[in-house]
């Protein structure tokens, strides 16, 4: 490998921090993603248009005034960062939680939108099928109709992941850009592009980007595609 | 097992009000599309509810709204075939019929996986996804899949309706099985005169929401004005007889039931089997003396019970045959020829039957045979 190409410790660092941060920003939101998709989909509710605008807006506001939100909300002062501060211990300024909630909060509408535009294409029939079977409508939601929204909540997941990696608005107006707590990939690479000389490691950080976009697709589409061939409808 | 059905619900533009009572075997829903049968069943299956009132199954009530009980569609205990089978695309064909199976508590567990498997011959598909399977296959799981849940009834929603005639001729031994053999009680709708005939041992006739009648399929086969109007040509009365002889020379059965003796040929059921035949009133001829030197084998001494309103250029009359009735469909001209009236001493010419069901396993099945 050239030298060129080879990454210093900070930078490292930094894909390391990203990746741990698109990962929970993932996983945390998932189950509420799903919840969220759930009812937006099946339930018919007082609000629903209004909770349907409030899962978008992330996606159309400027990502710095989602960031300031963020900040005045879940800030050290702000009521619910106060409140989980106090009460559960935690802190999300200035931390990489706090990066990891500004990146969940970007990529649940797009998580939300690819698992609600499943579960509306899951056939009732099926569901219907299965109660008459002796399935409770919680054990019919685990054994058909989870099992074929599969396929939607891995895109889901890959897009709230690339998302995820690729927030920086959001993110460094609400944690900054400290290097090792909330210095993302994105952060970086804007450091670099500041600094005299900084083309190389700009670039290095670059394909970086790249190499885990192209990754993660590929396993999304492997597994989606193993998937669909076992839910391919009669 | 009793059923109790007493229904009541606004659908689209006509009211459907629904009430009959059935003692066990196969009671058919029978009516043109569109008559609210689906919706019945789906209202016994819990999959809608009815406006008011009330379905019991062997005394356990399911729905019954001016007591406020509505129990939930997975505690019902009631297995439901599909018209579109509606397999678990995502589980394999073992998979599908262990299903229900899971949910049932072990008290009400009844039904032997291995022996559903083998009654519906499907032991070679287990391991095959859904998918993969033709139209009877998927229909013969769907049924299977039901059955493996232990339910203490069974809906079948026009199970048949979207098979060629070689399938159905495939499921239809299945559902005779299940009748006889395993006496699943099962409610199953269609719009085949032919299906009803072969399977059901109860009939509801519904149109337009209402149930027009209802009881024994063979009194209410006698009704053969409620039959709509393009069956008409296949109405006529059913007869449950048993086999008592069989010819080998001339490959004639012999028949018996109350009505008199009847020789059938090319039947291939055994002696002891029971089989039921299905007279066509059009297929009847009468006559005032007892007809000598005639072809014909079977000729039934009876009564006139009824002379029916005529339709066209004809009337049904009703027959009774030593208990059992039997329509013939003659002319105006013949019947005013012959001064049939209320209480006339007639005899019938029975030029063909239709064989519907049969418990053993004849050789030919729902075949009309020229006798």
């Amino acid at each position: 490998m050239p030298d060129w190409l080879r990454l210093s410790p900070e930078e490292w660092t930094a894909v390391r921090l990203s990746i741990k941060v698109a990962s929970w920003a993932m996983v945390a939101s998932l189950p509420l993603g799903i919840f969220i998709a759930f009812i937006l989909a099946r339930r018919n509710f007082w609000g629903k248009s209004i909770l349907n605008v409030l899962v978008h807006l992330p996606l159309i506001l400027p990502p710095v005034v989602t960031g300031y939100l963020l900040l005045l909300s879940f800030g050290r002062r702000g009521p619910a960062g106060a409140f989980l501060e106090q009460c559960c211990g935690i802190v999300f300024s200035f931390r990489w939680t706090g990066a990891a909630l500004a990146c969940a909060v970007m990529g649940f509408p797009l998580m939300v939108r690819a698992i609600r535009l499943s579960i509306e294409a899951v056939d009732q029939r099926l569901e219907a099928a299965a109660g008459t079977l002796g399935a409770s409508p919680a054990w019919v939601f685990a054994t058909v109709t989870l099992p074929l929204i599969l396929p939607g909540i891995i895109a889901g997941m890959i897009l709230c992941f690339a998302k995820a990696m690729g927030e920086f608005g959001a993110t460094i107006t609400f944690v900054s850009n400290i290097p090792g707590e909330t210095q993302t990939l994105p952060s970086a690479i804007y450091t670099f592009t500041q600094v005299p000389g900084g083309d190389a490691g700009a670039l290095r950080l670059t394909l970086v980007s790249i190499v885990i976009a192209m990754a993660a697709l590929m396993a999304s589409e492997v597994m989606a595609r193993r998937i669909g061939q076992r839910i391919e409808p009669e | 097992m009793t059923l109790s059905v007493q229904l009541k619900r606004r659908l689209g533009a006509f009211d459907i009000d629904a009430s009959f009572q059935s003692s066990g075997g196969l009671t058919a829903l029978f009516g043109p599309s569109g008559s609210g049968k689906t919706s019945v069943i789906n209202m016994i299956g819990g999959l809608i509810s009815p406006a008011s009132g009330r379905v019991a199954v062997s005394g356990q009530v399911l729905v019954d709204t001016a007591a406020g009980i509505a129990i939930p569609r997975h505690k019902r205990r009631i297995g439901y075939v599909f018209q579109d089978a509606r397999l678990f695309p995502h589980l394999t064909v073992g998979q599908n019929l262990r299903y229900g199976r899971w949910f049932t508590s072990p008290d009400h567990r009844y039904a032997n996986l291995e022996g559903i498997v083998d009654l519906l011959g499907v032991g070679h598909l287990l391991d095959r996804r859904p998918a993969a399977l033709s139209g009877g296959e998927r229909q013969r799981i769907a049924i299977g899949r039901a059955l493996a849940a232990s339910p203490r009834l069974i809906l079948m929603d026009e199970p048949l309706a979207s098979l060629d005639e070689a399938r159905k001729a495939e499921i239809l031994p299945y559902i005779e099985r299940l009748r006889d053999e395993m006496k699943i009680p099962i409610v199953y709708v269609s719009h085949s005169m032919q299906e009803v005939f072969r399977l059901a041992t109860d009939l509801v006739v519904m149109d337009n929401g209402l149930v027009t009648a209802a009881g024994p399929i063979a009194e209410v086969a006698l009704r053969t004005e409620l039959l709509p109007q393009a069956e008409q040509a296949e109405a006529g009365a059913v007869l449950d007889m048993v086999v008592v002889d069989h010819d080998p020379a001339f490959d004639i059965s012999l028949l018996r039931s109350a009505a008199g003796d009847m020789r059938v040929p090319g039947l291939g059921a055994l002696p002891g089997a029971a089989v039921r035949l299905r007279i066509r009133a059009r297929d009847i001829m009468l006559a005032l003396d007892p007809p000598g030197r005639i072809s014909g084998l079977n000729v039934l001494a009876g009564k006139v019970s009824a002379v029916g309103p005529p339709h066209g250029a004809h009337l049904d009359i009703t027959i009774d045959c030593n208990g059992q009735p039997l329509v013939a469909r003659i002319t105006r001209l013949s019947a005013q020829a012959l001064e049939i009236s209320h209480g006339r001493e007639v005899f019938a010419i029975v030029k063909s039957v239709s064989l519907d069901g049969a418990t053993a396993a004849p050789t030919k099945r729902a075949n009309t045979m020229e006798i």
